[in-house]
């Protein structure tokens, strides 16, 4: 790694597993926590980072335009409502992948990392030249899945694709897994997903009817203290930083002493 | 790089070390003191047979020689070669002038020490990774992975394919029609088995504990079995 701050990309393969939405409440996890952080989105021609982040009417300029010379860098950050050491690079809206290439993107971080304690990328789904551009200055790449047998296909293909790279394995991301259906083993459980995809988890994010209201408002769900999403976010963001960090209870009533209850009883485990 | 003036294989008794039997001789056991000293790990404590071809050797060379590896803490055992001169001076030295099989000349050479690593058969390549969704592997050989076979990676081979890990992915082995060749895998749950010809999926159900199994043609179907 260079001198300064640590690059991690979000990324998944598939669509719609929640790369965006973590990759704004990482972002917001670690600003709460003191760190300087700038989140960039690079799925260009498909925003929106800004969205979720509740930043889109402050845009003004955009990565394409950091890449192709028309703003200074510093311009192109636009500063968070309540976390002044947070930003966000948006994605031009009106090009396609092709217009950053992957050493653009070494370039940009490489000016970035003097002066910030995380930069975070927000990879598009698929395995081209987007997901290429997002890859190639990584320090680390965090795998976003659902606990899906499709997803979880794309996301091993994608570590395949990482290994490749010299970038690989990463840490995976397991989101919105809803624990009464693993019970019921309607769910792929954690050990399921890591049993097949033979990476380490950096954390494990239960389903919340909270993620997307926050979403739609612009106010990532880690900021919301009450959320059991939002805490699993805050807790990923502690483990990006080095910090040993238990992982939550999501069983909840399922744990070993309630089944040790329920076996006494006689129950039946449900 | 330049020329090797020397050639050294592995033998039954130790190593051989062939010498040219027209190069200058200090010059050229320089260049073997050299190559010694910078694989030290690979010739430590090895007993070394020295093949000079027909070049005669004075018994002050060949005992130079001698010291020479003496200090490398190596041992010449045994000094081939067609030179009456250099056997004297072996003898002299105390030195064998025959190690086994082996005798002075080059194409003898040759033929004790080339090592078939199949002896009737077809190769094979080693993967030593887990195959990921999304890799095809296609082999005109056995392929043995050491590690999974994850669901959407796919093995093709002309011989057999051996699983040194859970294969989940689609697997053809005797891929040009050998119904001989078979599959193995620790944990076999592949989401296609075909060999030569047949076809087969595994069960639904998936709660298993996993154990070695073969899976080969018999009766005209693709039979899975526990491998003992």
């Amino acid at each position: 790694m260079g001198m300064g701050g640590k690059v991690v990309t979000v990324t998944s393969g598939k669509g719609g597993v929640g790369k965006t939405t973590a990759t704004a409440n990482l972002g917001a996890a670690l600003a709460r926590m003191g760190k300087s952080v700038v989140v960039i989105d690079a799925d260009i021609g498909l925003r929106n980072l800004d969205v979720v982040m509740g930043l889109e009417n402050r845009i003004v300029y955009d990565l394409v335009d950091v890449v192709e010379g028309r703003c200074k860098l510093r311009q192109a950050m636009i500063k968070h409502k309540q976390f002044p050491e947070l930003y966000l690079i948006p994605a031009a809206q009106t090009r396609d992948k092709t217009a950053v290439s992957p050493a653009d993107m070494i370039q940009l971080t490489d000016k970035l990392r003097p002066e910030l304690d995380f930069i975070l990328i927000d990879s598009p789904a698929g395995i081209e030249r987007g997901f290429r551009n997002a890859v190639a200055p990584a320090d680390e790449v965090l795998i976003v899945t659902n606990p899906e047998v499709s997803a979880v296909r794309d996301a091993d293909r994608i570590i395949g694709l990482l290994e490749a790279e010299n970038k690989g394995p990463g840490r995976l991301i397991l989101n919105r897994v809803k624990m009464d259906m693993v019970r019921r083993g309607e769910m792929m459980s954690a050990d399921d997903v890591t049993d097949i995809l033979a990476i380490s988890l950096i954390g494990i994010v239960p389903e919340d009817e909270n993620v997307v209201p926050a979403s739609n408002s612009g106010i990532p769900v880690t900021l919301n203290e009450n959320s059991r999403a939002g805490q699993a976010f805050r807790n990923i963001a502690r483990r990006l930083n080095g910090e040993i960090v238990p992982f939550m209870q999501l069983d909840e009533g399922g744990g070993f002493f309630q089944k040790l209850v329920r076996l006494f009883a006689g129950g039946n485990g449900q | 790089m330049q020329e090797q003036t020397f050639v050294i294989k592995g033998v039954k008794d130790g190593l051989l070390i062939s010498l040219s039997p027209t190069e200058q001789w200090l010059a050229m056991t320089t260049d073997l003191a050299a190559h010694i000293d910078q694989r030290s790990a690979f010739f430590a404590g090895a007993r070394i047979i020295i093949d000079v071809g027909n070049r005669p050797v004075p018994r002050h060379e060949l005992s130079s020689l001698k010291a020479l590896l003496e200090r490398r803490e190596l041992t010449l055992w045994a000094v081939l070669s067609e030179s009456s001169t250099t056997v004297d001076s072996a003898n002299a030295l105390d030195l064998r002038t025959s190690a086994g099989s082996i005798v002075p000349g080059r194409t003898t050479v040759e033929e004790a020490t080339e090592i078939n690593p199949e002896e009737n058969g077809i190769t094979g390549v080693l993967i030593r990774r887990t195959l990921r969704s999304g890799r095809i592997v296609h082999s005109s050989g056995h392929v043995v992975v050491y590690g999974d076979v994850n669901p959407g990676a796919e093995i093709v081979a002309i011989g057999d394919v051996i699983v040194w890990g859970r294969l989940r992915g689609k697997v053809h082995a005797g891929a040009e029609g050998d119904e001989k060749s078979v599959v193995c895998a620790l944990d076999m749950i592949p989401t296609q088995l075909r060999i030569g010809g047949y076809i087969v999926t595994s069960p639904a159900d998936k709660r298993h504990k996993p154990r070695p199994e073969v899976a080969s043609v018999r009766n005209n179907q693709i039979i899975v079995e526990a491998w003992t």
